[in-house]
């Protein structure tokens, strides 16, 4: 037994050593895929292979034999698409094909070496080693089939002969790389009921070991549904029979496969009874293993992965395993009953945190870095964790004890920013790996934070923010800690940071370390890292080395396209023939508060962005059955739905928002807003800023472009909203939180943030067929929402068409917005609560979003001027464009 | 010389000391100011269409001019130089409707490279020299539209390119040239075909020269214009053994360093660069000095990243004397051995 167990150094290991190659891209292994391809569906055809490669496919298979197809065509097509992507061009291809002529007509069309499966001594030495010369000309390497004239190899004396001649033939007639030849020695179904098949996969396995022995620097695939056939329909034997095979098969030596990852439970976590007599199969250890197996089936049918939970079987292990059990399950059950049975075991309450939980944890912590458990597993962990904390707290207390924690960590949302769904999650990942996080929230003054700091004397501080101020708040707090001669390691996090802002901008303003963690699961090693003294001086080394190169990199970096002159830009700019254009008169005019019942939104919401906030890349819905995170994603679905349920019927979180449209003209890129329709008072100024590199098929774009000019004459309309859907979402959030569920804590916010888009889109809805009403009759799906195939768009200040923050005070002004939905904006002009979205109506038929990006002096003087501000003011506000 | 003596003193020169290249033809063509008539010469007075600018032309109407050009190279040092052949295939001969030409254009610039070469070779037996004859990566793409509503369309394939190339290589062996080089490469599919070409070539007329590969990082994202890193690429290339492998084009030395260690570090083979005189300016020259460009190269012979090392766009005999005397002082970088294994590429280095 303990020979079999697979230590975390052989698992690290293995992990590398082996490699999966996609197979979602081929017609005969899926339907999807075929059915797509069958449809001519090349766009949705190549977000399967994009989702593949962001799901750590390391090299994807691509196969388009299917009778009703132009197999060559097909391959072409699909190649020279996939080469304009890049985030599936920059791995591998594996042209996957029984056709040579399909394999040839792919080699033509990549520029990287590619694998090529599979050419075999099926007809003949001399059409085999006619193959492998062109393959050579080609720069490919590939998989060779153990297959002979006689016949595809099934014994491991056959298997292993036919290898060896091929492998001969290869490397000595033709002087074929030997590391470039993968063997595939075929993997049969075991447990059919018929005798011969009984030894299949040990012959596998025997075979690979000899070749890898004897025939140097060549490797072993095979393709690993096959083993498991004859149990069809039964997905847990299915998992447990391809990790069995897998666990012997690569340390035999077989390091690449065509594997499912989604099929596969971890070789730790099947059941004894059915890990035994599962490897009696594989290992065909006695006669009457595939009876026992066939016998033992039925009570693991059913619901997969998700019957374990139902399986109580883990509640007769002892109570350490069974705490491990919880924590990486996540189950609450049982944990207050195991916690107090742990507690009565032990000596001092203290010990059961210290001894089992902290174990628990720590295989968590391990799966999760080796990407084995997904973000929201690990959250859910951490929620049975604070549970059995929760509990032995009390006795804690009484007896006085202290824990001892890996280090003391800091975290806060930074001046003037609200968001903060990442910052908790980095808390809680954090705190699984026992870390004790001291956590000031949002809107956290820097003085607060460092005296916090000083007071609890924490090992380190994170800051976080969403909206581009918030970077140079950081930037403050950098200075200030210098100033102040701390000497604490500064962690860097949030969407608007980045590397090389942390480089440039923050990090030579602070002589000890500074980290940016570009995300959660990154945030672990980090500051373990940064803890000892020893480890942190030498990362620190390497840190200064890093940052060094990003500011050069930085420093080199010109601009891809050549900037133009503010006058110039403007004598580019968008038009169209105002004489002949009318623009569309609102049926509502001036400001009007709008109030919905969340159950209106729910149509409404696009769930994309939610599974990436919980670091699961895909889109929905095909997300939910996605190979690897598809069951997670499920889960976590269908908890937002619970949520979403009980939210709209508890009314506890409430949606408001305000919406205005108002008489307006530009003014070259301002628009003026006007009192009445005579439009003889100005009642505010709408300053936006104007693309400002040579453009030169498009016009340099400015939002002021999409009103008709003053000079026009013609009467236009300018439209303004904001709106929340996060009335009550942090007291919601607070409350779970102080309960010891952060998973809940962070799913309400990441709820009511879609609930606010939703909102918004709602809105812009409303705007179209009814206030302002230009195209009443728009009737579109969601899907064409989210895909914005409407007249008009909504553009946010502090996004990429109008980056300068301050302009959502006009909005406020404008509509009153306090007033009508409690929404208040912060010193950084973030919005409160966070869950709101705010911006402006444009209703121009030609309309459309575009990004500012950077900008010349000249335009910042005058936009300085038009602001009415200072120069050090407009660099404050506009240095994101500068 | 045979070939096979030629490619043994090649290896025996290699192995002493840092090679010479030639530096920019274009910018010593340009300073002769030359006119669509002198571009005509007697020949093509009457051709159809423009023909100034058709570089390669020159071998034919004005060879005295590429003649003198080459030997000013070998006099400034230069062991290898360039045939004048960057754009004669088929391919992009057929923007001047000359594809006809591109072999005898072929044949004709190896000559003239040859009997430089031989001139020079005989004056100086102990420093011979060679002539790399060049496929330059024609007008056009094989793995990126040139429509952007159409990714995946292609104005030009693999077999295409495969042919006109096979006619090029005819032209540059029959011609005498004693390496091929394939240069310029922004898109390593066209490599690909043209190495493929190269092969068949030599397989059909059994004979095998070195084979010399320089790709084109195109900024400072540090990509090839296809996107391939420069490890990625070499992975994509390797499969032909080349004699040598490295970066010309596109960048000056300062920026091109990176990505030389970056080949330096992974190639089993000799490493080659040939960086231009800096970046141009406002009005399209290249202002890099002489001495300014030879610091740069002191610095890379000094940190062992070059076995061949020449110049491109706006470096002149000038440079090449400059560069020739900085490395002089240095040995040739050593070749790593490293583990077998396999390494495959997409846009990115892929080993197992």
């Amino acid at each position: 037994m303990s020979q079999q167990q697979v230590t975390p150094e052989q698992s690290a290991q293995s992990s590398t050593l082996f490699i999966n190659v996609g197979e979602r891209t081929n017609v005969t292994g899926s339907a999807m895929f075929k059915r797509l391809i069958l449809e001519d569906n090349y766009e949705q055809a190549l977000d399967v292979a994009r989702q593949q490669v962001e799901n750590g496919a390391q090299i994807i298979d691509i196969n388009m034999d299917e009778a009703m197809l132009d197999s060559e065509a097909a391959m072409v097509r699909f190649l020279n698409l996939i080469a304009s992507e890049p985030d599936i061009s920059r791995v591998p291809i594996m042209i996957d094909s029984s056709k040579w002529s399909v394999i040839e007509a792919g080699l033509k069309c990549v520029q990287g070496k590619p694998i090529v499966n599979s050419i075999s001594l099926k007809e003949g030495e001399e059409n085999f080693l006619a193959q492998a010369k062109l393959l050579k000309r080609y720069g490919a390497a590939t998989v060779v089939m153990a297959f002979d004239e006689v016949g595809q190899a099934d014994t491991e004396d056959r298997k292993y002969e036919i290898c060896e001649r091929s492998y001969k033939l290869l490397t000595e007639k033709i002087g074929f790389p030997p590391q470039d030849i993968i063997f595939d020695p075929n993997i049969f179904a075991v447990a059919t009921g018929i005798e011969e098949h009984n030894n299949y996969a040990v012959d596998f396995i025997n075979a690979t070991r000899r070749i890898r022995q004897n025939l140097p620097h060549c490797h072993v695939s095979g393709g690993l549904s096959n083993v498991s056939f004859s149990f069809r329909g039964n997905n847990p034997v299915r998992e447990a029979m391809h990790s069995v095979f897998l666990f012997h098969a690569i340390k035999a030596g077989m390091d690449m496969g065509i594997v499912n990852a989604g099929q596969l439970e971890v070789y730790d976590q099947i059941p004894s009874e059915l890990k035994e007599a599962v490897e009696d199969v594989i290992l065909n250890r006695n006669p009457e293993a595939t009876d026992k197996l066939l016998e033992l089936a039925p009570k693991y049918q059913g619901g997969g992965k998700a019957s374990v939970k139902d399986n109580l079987e883990w509640r007769d292990l002892p109570v350490n395993k069974r705490l491990e059990h919880a924590l990486v399950r996540g189950i609450m059950d049982f944990i207050e009953e195991d916690t107090e049975a742990a507690r009565q075991a032990a000596d001092k309450p203290l010990h059961v945190i210290e001894g089992p939980l902290m174990d628990g944890m720590n295989v968590v912590g391990d799966l999760f870095g080796e990407g084995k458990m997904f973000l929201p597993q690990v959250v859910k962990s951490a929620r049975v964790m604070k549970k059995a904390v929760a509990y032995l707290n009390p006795y804690i207390e009484k007896e006085k004890e202290k824990g001892s924690t890996n280090g003391k960590i800091l975290l806060a949302t930074v001046k003037g920013d609200v968001h903060d769904i990442g910052k908790n999650i980095v808390g809680v990942v954090l705190q699984c790996n026992n870390f004790e996080i001291i956590d000031l929230g949002v809107m956290v003054p820097c003085a607060k934070i460092l005296q916090v700091a000083k007071e609890q004397n924490v090992d380190m501080i994170g800051l976080s923010g969403l909206i581009t101020p918030s970077l140079d708040e950081m930037v403050y707090v950098a200075k200030e800690m210098q100033r102040l001669n701390f000497d604490l390691p500064l962690l860097i996090g949030g969407a608007t940071t980045s590397k090389a802002h942390t480089a440039v901008k923050i990090e030579e303003n602070y002589q000890h370390p500074v980290v940016y963690v570009p995300n959660a699961s990154r945030a672990v090693g980090v500051c373990q890292k940064l803890l000892s003294a020893e480890s942190r001086a030498k990362y620190a080394l390497e840190l200064d080395a890093d940052y060094q190169k990003v500011r050069e990199q930085h420093a080199k970096k010109k601009p891809r396209t050549k900037p133009v002159s503010l006058d110039k830009a403007r004598a580019n700019k968008f038009t169209c023939d105002w004489h002949s254009y009318t623009p569309p008169t609102p049926n509502v005019m001036g400001v009007t508060p709008v109030s919905v019942d969340l159950d209106k939104l729910l149509d409404y919401i696009d769930w994309t962005p939610f599974f990436l906030t919980w670091s699961l890349a895909g889109r929905y819905p095909r997300i939910l059955e996605d190979e690897v995170v598809g069951e997670e994603a499920k889960s976590l679905f269908s908890d937002a739905q619970h949520m979403l349920a009980s939210l709209c019927k508890s009314k506890k979180l409430q949606a408001k928002g305000v919406v205005g449209i108002f008489p307006a003209n530009s003014v070259d890129d301002d628009i003026e807003i006007y009192g009445s329709q005579q439009r003889d008072e100005v009642i505010h100024v709408a300053h936006h800023l104007r693309q400002q590199t040579e453009k030169p098929k498009g016009p340099n774009y400015c939002l002021s472009d999409f009103v008709a000019p003053k000079s026009s004459n013609k009467p236009d309309y300018l439209g303004a909203f904001a709106v929340t859907a996060g009335i009550g979402e942090d007291e919601l959030a607070q409350a779970y939180i102080d309960d010891g569920d952060d998973y809940n804590g962070i799913m309400v916010k990441a709820v009511a943030d879609r609930l606010a888009e939703a909102f918004a889109e709602y809105l812009h809805e409303k705007v179209r067929k009814e206030l302002w009403g230009y195209v009443p009759n728009e009737n579109l799906s969601n899907e064409e929402l989210i895909r914005e195939k409407y007249q008009g768009i909504r553009p946010a200040p502090g996004y990429a068409a109008c980056p300068e923050h301050t302009e959502k005070q006009l909005i406020w002004d404008l509509l009153d917005a306090e007033q009508h939905t409690t929404m208040k904006l912060t010193e950084s002009y973030a919005m409160w609560p966070g869950a709101a979205v705010s911006g402006f109506y444009f209703s121009h038929p030609d309309c459309r979003y575009f990004a500012v990006a950077k900008i010349q002096e000249d335009q910042l003087v005058d936009y300085a001027q038009r602001k009415q501000w200072d120069r050090l003011e407009a660099e404050k506000w506009l240095g994101p464009n500068l | 010389m045979s070939h096979i003596n030629q490619h043994q003193a090649l290896l025996a020169a290699a192995e002493k000391r840092i090679l010479l290249l030639d530096g920019a033809m274009g910018t010593m063509i340009q300073a002769h100011s030359l006119e669509e008539s002198d571009y005509r010469g007697d020949r093509f007075a009457d051709w159809p269409s423009d023909v100034k600018g058709n570089n390669d032309l020159l071998v034919l109407t004005q060879p005295k001019i590429i003649y003198d050009i080459h030997c000013a190279y070998f006099e400034a040092g230069a062991d290898i130089i360039e045939t004048n052949t960057f754009n004669a295939t088929s391919i992009s001969m057929a923007d001047y409707d000359m594809q006809s030409l591109a072999r005898e254009i072929n044949v004709e610039a190896t000559k003239l490279a040859k009997k430089a070469a031989n001139e020079f070779t005989q004056r100086n037996p102990d420093k011979p020299r060679f002539v790399a004859g060049v496929l330059g990566p024609t007008s056009r793409t094989a793995s990126i539209s040139p429509d952007v509503n159409d990714p995946g369309m292609r104005n030009v394939t693999f077999d295409e390119l495969v042919e006109a190339y096979v006619e090029a290589t005819h032209g540059l062996i029959e011609g005498g040239a004693d390496l091929i080089m394939v240069e310029t490469v922004f898109d390593t599919l066209n490599a690909k075909a043209s190495v493929f070409a190269v092969q068949q070539v030599f397989e059909e007329l059994n004979v095998s020269l070195p084979i010399m590969i320089s790709g084109t990082i195109t900024d400072a994202s540090g990509r090839t214009l296809s996107g391939q890193t420069s490890e990625a690429f070499y992975y994509s290339m390797n499969h032909v053994d080349p004699f040598s492998f490295g970066l010309n084009c596109a960048l000056g030395p300062d920026l091109l360093r990176q990505y030389v260690e970056e080949i330096s570090n992974v190639s089993e083979c000799l490493v080659s660069a040939h960086p231009n005189a800096g970046l141009p300016n406002e009005f399209g020259e290249y202002d890099l000095e002489a001495d300014e460009m030879a610091l740069h190269i002191d610095e890379w012979a000094k940190s062992g990243l070059l076995n061949i090392v020449g110049g491109c766009c706006g470096s002149t005999p000038e440079h090449i004397a400059a560069m020739a005397k900085a490395v002089s002082k240095y040995s040739p970088r050593k070749i790593p051995k490293r583990d077998v294994r396999m390494r495959l590429s997409g846009l990115e280095p892929f080993v197992l």
